[in-house]
């Protein structure tokens, strides 16, 4: 037997675990069925204290519509984002697997590039981009509101595309390259296309690390935060709620409403995680139909 | 007409070198380069720009304004941009270590040790990862404030040591880097359990850690969330905050833009060193070849 040694290794983990995972999960639903209760004038000593709540913050968190009209534009935000992003990862990391590409090696590092520049920085770079008085557009004499209440879920989509397709397209890559090659053979042998094999034998091979990506890629965009708000001091098409995770900041640290802002990041939270589940379900559910 | 394609199959398969080179294949790859790169290329050249040039030359022109650009950058607020990089290092240097260490021993453990409640730990373990962030981020806040450590660099430290998807991969690196025969041999031998995790499983375990030292240190360069709430004094901030409190302040401030711009620019440099140095690292799945590297 080997006694205490695993526990010992494990007990920095499990510490951590602890104190920045379960302690905050528990602490936030606390949180979250509280409120301050003002009396008086709300003035001297006192005067706020903070009473039980019920589920008051997470009805109010539900019928807020702002809150909702947040949801509706990360909706189509999310749409773009998810289509355009995680196909052109796929369409990439086939064409690299294919056996006659031409500088395959140049492409690759530079399409997984933008991974190592931080959101805020990129979101930085494409703001200027779409600057009327620096976008490329003006010397190509294409006149371009790019930051316009029309265009701007499209620019913050083309942000989030730049910077996440190259590493989805690297775990798609990486999948990939595990398939032993003889896969292929027999397929070529028996006349297949490039097409026809990456269509009927890569794509299902791939089929499990497409749902990850997909599930990961889900979860990131509900929350989104950093484009948004990066991009707010850009232009003023962006509100200070554009976003629900925007909501929330605005809310515990603008508004000073902590409660009603963990109760928010809960339903965020709940709705990703019913999301990314039902998904899976969906895809599972599939998967045993066809098989 | 079957019999004629997999004649014509087999007569290429044989000679495959010779297969021509796919052009559309080929050109998208590039087409896909060229957009990958625009952004990066731009901030290259836009931070020669001086003041007057940014909005009046054509985005692509090279400017006269670099070492100027460079010398304001340094001056702004006394030098507090070098400060801003040697924060984010702190941080992420600092943060990926420590990351990479309590990962490599809990996944090693994990993958090699038979004990009770060794499930029941890993999947807690693992799912901390579907926990979005923001959930953790507000009552972090609270409870380093409630001990007065909120903006302190403990409060950004911390809480980004613990890496869900790290473990994870630490463990599938041990099971597939480390041959239980080698372990047993180290028993037999009369090594504790302390001398085989340092002399044994760690040496063996250290390309799968690099892997995981590379991710780790890029998620917390790029995190922005966490450092934005938890930090108010701009003598702590990470780069990502700073650019970003940077722009803010240049919505009334334009000349700022030319600042921004550059430090950006300072900004992206080492990470993409350490990004094309460190090419072979970047593996998203350690399963597979772990043992032949």
């Amino acid at each position: 037997m080997d006694g205490a040694a695993p526990y010992l290794f494990l007990a920095p983990a499990v510490v951590l675990f602890t104190l920045f995972t379960a302690v905050p999960i528990v602490y936030t639903a606390y949180l979250s069925l509280r409120r301050t209760k003002v009396s008086g004038l709300g003035l001297g000593r006192g005067a706020r204290r903070e009473v039980f709540a019920g589920l008051d913050n997470y009805s109010a968190a539900v019928g807020d519509g702002e809150l909702w009209a947040g949801w509706l534009r990360v909706l189509g935000y999310g749409a773009i984002v998810l289509t355009v992003m995680l196909g052109l990862a796929l369409l990439f990391a086939l064409l690299l697997d294919s056996a006659h590409v031409r500088l395959a090696r140049f492409s690759r590092i530079a399409l997984f590039l933008p991974y190592a520049v931080p959101g805020v920085v990129a979101t930085l770079l494409w703001g200027f981009l779409y600057l009327p008085s620096v976008t490329p557009l003006r010397d190509l004499g294409i006149d371009a509101v790019l930051l316009g209440p029309g265009t701007v879920t499209f620019s913050m989509a083309n942000i989030a595309v730049w910077g996440g397709t190259g590493f989805n397209m690297l775990v798609l890559y990486t999948a990939l390259r595990a398939v032993p090659r003889t896969c292929y053979e027999a397929a070529r042998i028996d006349g297949a296309s490039e097409r026809q094999i990456a269509l009927r034998i890569k794509i299902p091979i791939l089929m499990p690390a497409i749902i990850l990506t997909t599930v990961f890629s889900v979860i990131a965009t509900i929350q989104v935060f950093t484009e948004p708000t990066a991009l707010r001091p850009l232009t003023n098409t962006i509100s200070s709620t554009w976003s629900p995770l925007m909501k929330v900041y605005r809310d515990a640290f603008v508004n000073g409403d902590l409660y009603s802002a963990v109760a928010t990041s809960i339903v965020i939270a709940a709705i990703s995680l019913v999301l990314s589940f039902g998904f899976l379900r969906v895809v599972r559910d599939r998967a045993f139909q066809e098989g | 007409m079957a019999v004629t394609t997999g004649t014509v199959a087999r007569h290429r398969t044989l000679r495959r070198p010779l297969r021509p080179y796919g052009v559309a294949p080929t050109a998208i790859l590039l087409l896909g380069a060229v957009y990958c790169l625009l952004p990066v290329s731009w901030v290259l050249i836009a931070a020669t720009k001086s003041k007057a040039e940014l909005f009046s030359t054509a985005t692509f022109a090279p400017g006269t304004g670099l070492a100027a650009n460079i010398a304001d950058l340094a001056a702004y607020r006394g030098g507090v941009f070098w400060l801003w990089m040697l924060n984010t290092l702190i941080y992420a240097g600092g943060g990926a270590l420590l990351s990479t260490a309590v990962s490599a021993v809990s996944g090693y453990t994990l993958a090699k040790y038979r004990f009770r409640g060794r499930n029941a730990i890993f999947n807690v373990l693992i799912g901390g990862i579907l926990v979005p962030s923001v959930v953790l981020a507000i009552p972090q806040y609270v409870l380093f404030s409630s001990i007065g450590l909120a903006g302190s660099y403990w409060s950004v430290l911390l809480p980004q040591i613990l890496h869900p998807y790290s473990i994870y991969l630490a463990r599938v690196y041990a099971g597939a880097a480390i041959p239980d025969s080698l372990l047993e041999a180290g028993r037999i031998d009369g090594a504790g359990h302390w001398l085989l995790l340092r002399r044994v499983a760690l040496p063996l375990m250290l390309p799968g850690m690099v892997t995981i030292f590379l991710f780790q240190f890029v998620a917390i360069w790029n995190n922005f969330l966490l450092p934005f709430i938890m930090l108010g004094d701009d003598h702590t901030f990470p780069l990502t905050v700073g650019l970003y409190t940077l722009l803010a302040a240049g919505a009334n401030q334009p000349a700022l833009y030319n600042l921004i711009i550059t430090g950006a620019l300072v900004s992206l440099i080492p990470l993409i060193a350490l990004f094309l140095t460190m090419q072979r690292y970047w593996r998203t799945d350690l399963s597979s070849g772990a043992v032949k590297s």
